[in-house]
């Protein structure tokens, strides 16, 4: 076996299995004073919690010798998300002084440690990140293999490296080939705007692409509008639909009687227009309704893009609120984690336009995906298979 | 009125010996000004160019320089999740140390902004960078980590997906932040020492860009928070109490000025508040709407005010009445604060071209330079030499010896 496929294997195994350990983390007994100095920054918290503690520490684990820089990143792996910087500042210090002083860093060990994907995401990406600085080699010889890795970072750089090899294949003239690379980096793409240029090129190749399907975003709905939002007072109004949902009612709306309409967006990123849908109603409010059917209860994200704001129920529960208008809008612009119940998930949007005159805040619509915590579309089950070439 | 100001002793704030450091947004000061600076007018790729510094990532925010350091936060990721300090030698452009951190709050922005729009404050030992995410980080010169602050993790609904950009201000050891938006709004003052909150205070619901400014009245040092929707005010610095509010409708972009007694603002073009009296509600003392700033925070120096307006026209006004005195227009767009450096005010548009004006009875364009790239930030001006960025790199310009 060759380092090549060496590598592969390990990755693989690890992220696919979740229980190969590397010998790197086997044999590594972190230095008592490192895990000592660790678990202050680990303990940092809200509003400046552990902070004195933390300060010390970080100063003593600044001064860690490079041989033990593996052991630092390992502090990441659980830590919460301000913790993790603490301890990357420590890292890059660790790192920097080595380089500085004409020292060498470990990067057998680092390379280890990159390859092991118990480890956490971020904490990988920064022992690349400095083996990629010391090792000419590394991204050429490691990258290729991180397809399908848990660091979204990391994978977007081998999705680059895949693409830019397809766009040399389409050079040299060599299609089928190209074409294969291209699929095989759009199944790996979660990044939006590397999602989009690889289906670009597909579609110039004349190949089918389903986006909506490859995002997970919802595409068929209940639309029902309008109810009052003068003064943005409609927000936390509770309007019949959030008491029940009853496709068949008919309700008293802002100003006339207004009934559930069936809608299926055509949108490739899922939009629901509601100014085309349901007329431009400024200072009003609009629910969505549908159902998702899932295989299991499991965790997942609801991820939404809405220019006004929003609420969303899952089967009842509210689970997001923004109460936010007109300050610009994206993709996956707003998550939340939550769990989807064995069979019909009822999920609930609420959209509130405000009467904001300016041209810039006439927008009134939505999208809305379900996805896994890396952004891997989670289907219905119900959902139209319309296979295609790209996924199938 | 006026006659008696000059008895009331009113400065900004200069909380330790300033040096020659460049310590925040609009400098140590916070007034865009470094009267003694002799800088070149002109220079290109082969004058007047000390040194150019490659930087990763990008954002508006202006470089400082604290003891010798020039120091440079930039964002980047396809995320804009990646948040950087950079540190230089402010003599070789040498790069001194770097560190690297995620962004726990939210990273969309205007696409011509970034996570990195605000400026770093300095308070001569540590260095508080912050972001558009709302995380506030505190470094000593040196590089090393003293604190960490997401405060949109303790805020989750602090945010603006077109961008924040209000710079943070140190008074009294203690460093304010301004996060006004439409979900968690607040201004909130952070121990220096331990990044534990002081005080926090909650403000309107609305997006907001202006700066805190911090001042000395009567020998108490004060900072000033304006909004659009509720105008200026004045808070103790250690505790956020609300000293005195004057009701506004003003601006939401540019950041007031203060010198002599009075506070400049944006509301109905500019408005000169007299604020000499310290706890009382302060007075108008005249209102212009021909200073209009809109982007860039207008300047005032030497019994003069200047502002320039997004679409590059600069108007220099008298400070004692609000008249307009003289009006040039450069073109561009401008998004930075212009800076008065010597005889000379040096305006950057966001395409790179930096036209430097005299100072007189009329104001004259005396030589044009472009940097080929775009510029957000306000330069800063040490010495005899101005530091300025674009998303790509950091240049010196400073004449040959």
């Amino acid at each position: 076996m060759n380092r090549c496929h060496q590598f592969r294997f390990f990755v693989t195994a690890t992220f696919l299995a979740g229980f190969v350990t590397t010998a790197a983390a086997q044999k590594s007994s972190p230095d008592n004073a490192v895990a000592s100095h660790l678990q202050a920054l680990q303990a940092v918290g809200k509003k400046g919690e552990g902070h004195r503690a933390a300060t010390a520490a970080w100063k003593h684990l600044s001064q860690t010798d490079a041989t033990q820089i593996t052991e630092v990143l390992a502090g990441m792996d659980g830590a919460n998300e301000l913790a993790t910087n603490w301890i990357r500042a420590a890292v890059d210090a660790i790192a920097e002084r080595q380089l500085r002083s004409g020292g060498k860093l470990p990067t057998d060990s680092l390379e280890e440690f990159l390859i092991d994907t118990k480890h956490a995401p971020r904490a990988r990406r920064a022992a690349y990140e400095w083996l990629r600085r010391v090792d000419a080699s590394a991204e050429g010889r490691l990258i290729p293999e991180l397809m399908n890795d848990p660091s979204a970072e990391l994978r977007r750089d081998a999705v680059e490296m895949t693409t830019n090899n397809a766009a040399e294949l389409l050079q040299t003239e060599k299609k089928e080939d190209a074409i294969l690379a291209y699929r095989s980096a759009f199944r790996a793409a979660r990044d939006i705007d590397q999602i989009q240029d690889i289906a670009d090129t597909l579609k110039d190749l004349e190949q089918t692409v389903n986006l909506p399907r490859h995002f997970g975003f919802l595409l068929n709905w209940h639309l029902i509008a309008p109810f009052d939002n003068s003064g943005m007072s409609g927000f936390d109004s509770v309007y019949p639909p959030e008491e029940k949902v009853d496709l068949q009612a008919e309700y008293q709306g802002k100003g006339e009687v207004t009934t559930w309409a069936p809608h299926t967006t055509d949108d490739e990123f899922g939009t629901v227009d509601l100014n085309a849908t349901l007329g431009k109603i400024k200072g009003a409010i609009a629910y969505a309704y549908t159902e998702f059917s899932s295989a299991e209860s499991r965790n997942v994200d609801l991820r939404l893009g809405c220019i006004n704001g929003n609420k969303i129920w899952l089967n009842g529960e509210l689970v997001m609120s923004n109460h936010v208008y007109h300050a610009s809008t994206a993709i996956d612009q707003y998550k939340v984690k939550v769990k989807l119940k064995k069979g019909s998930n009822a999920i609930l949007v609420k959209i509130a336009q405000n009467e904001q005159e300016e041209g810039w805040a006439q927008r009134w619509q939505f999208q809305l995906r379900v996805c896994d915590q890396y952004g891997t579309a989670v289907l219905s089950t119900d959902r139209e298979k319309n296979k295609t070439a790209l996924l199938d | 009125m006026k006659n008696l100001l000059p008895f009331f002793a009113i400065v900004f704030l200069v909380t330790v010996s300033t040096g020659a450091d460049w310590r925040q947004f609009r400098g140590t000061l916070g007034n865009s000004v470094a009267a003694d600076a002799n800088l070149p007018i002109e220079w290109n790729e082969d004058k007047n160019i000390a040194w150019t510094a490659d930087l990763v990532g990008r954002g508006p925010s202006s470089p400082i320089v604290v003891d010798g350091r020039v120091i440079v936060t930039a964002s980047g990721g396809v995320r804009q999740d990646r948040l950087y300090v950079l540190a230089f030698d402010a003599d070789s452009g040498e790069s001194l140390w770097r560190r690297e951190f995620w962004a726990t709050g939210r990273t969309l922005t205007h696409p011509e902004s970034a996570v990195a729009a605000p400026t770093p404050a300095s308070d001569g030992k540590r260095i508080f960078a912050f972001y558009s995410s709302n995380d506030l980080i505190c470094l000593d010169l040196d590089g090393n980590l003293l604190w960490y602050r997401g405060l949109a993790h303790d805020y989750p609904k602090a945010g603006n997906d077109v961008g924040m950009s209000a710079s943070p201000v140190v008074v009294d050891e203690t460093v304010i932040v301004q996060l006004e938006n439409q979900g968690d709004s607040f201004a909130t003052g952070i121990d220096v020492v331990t990044g534990e909150e002081r005080w926090r205070i909650d403000r309107d619901a609305r997006a907001n860009w202006t700066s805190p400014v911090g001042l000395e009245i009567n020998g108490q040092n004060v900072v000033l928070l304006q909004s659009p929707a509720t105008g200026i005010s004045a808070h103790n610095p250690l505790t956020g109490e609300t000293i005195w509010t004057f009701k506004a409708n003003s601006g939401g972009i540019a950041s007031p000025i203060a010198n002599d007694g009075r506070v400049f603002f944006a509301s109905k073009g500019i408005t000169a508040l007299n604020v000499a009296t310290g706890s009382v509600e302060p007075s108008v003392e005249w209102d212009s709407n021909q200073l209009n700033p809109s982007s860039a925070s207008p300047l005032l120096f030497a019994g003069r005010i200047y502002t320039m307006n997004r679409g590059g026209i600069l108007t220099c006004g008298s400070a004692d009445d609000g008249k307009k005195l003289w009006q040039l227009r450069l073109g561009g767009t401008h998004w930075a604060t212009p800076v008065i450096a010597g005889e000379h005010i040096y305006c950057v548009s966001f395409e790179g071209e930096v036209k430097v004006v005299s100072l007189g009875e009329k104001g004259e364009v005396v030589a044009t330079n472009q940097f080929p790239e775009k510029i957000q930030g306000t330069p800063a001006v040490v010495g005899d030499a101005m530091y300025i960025k674009s998303d790509q790199h950091l240049w010196k310009i400073a004449s040959e010896k």
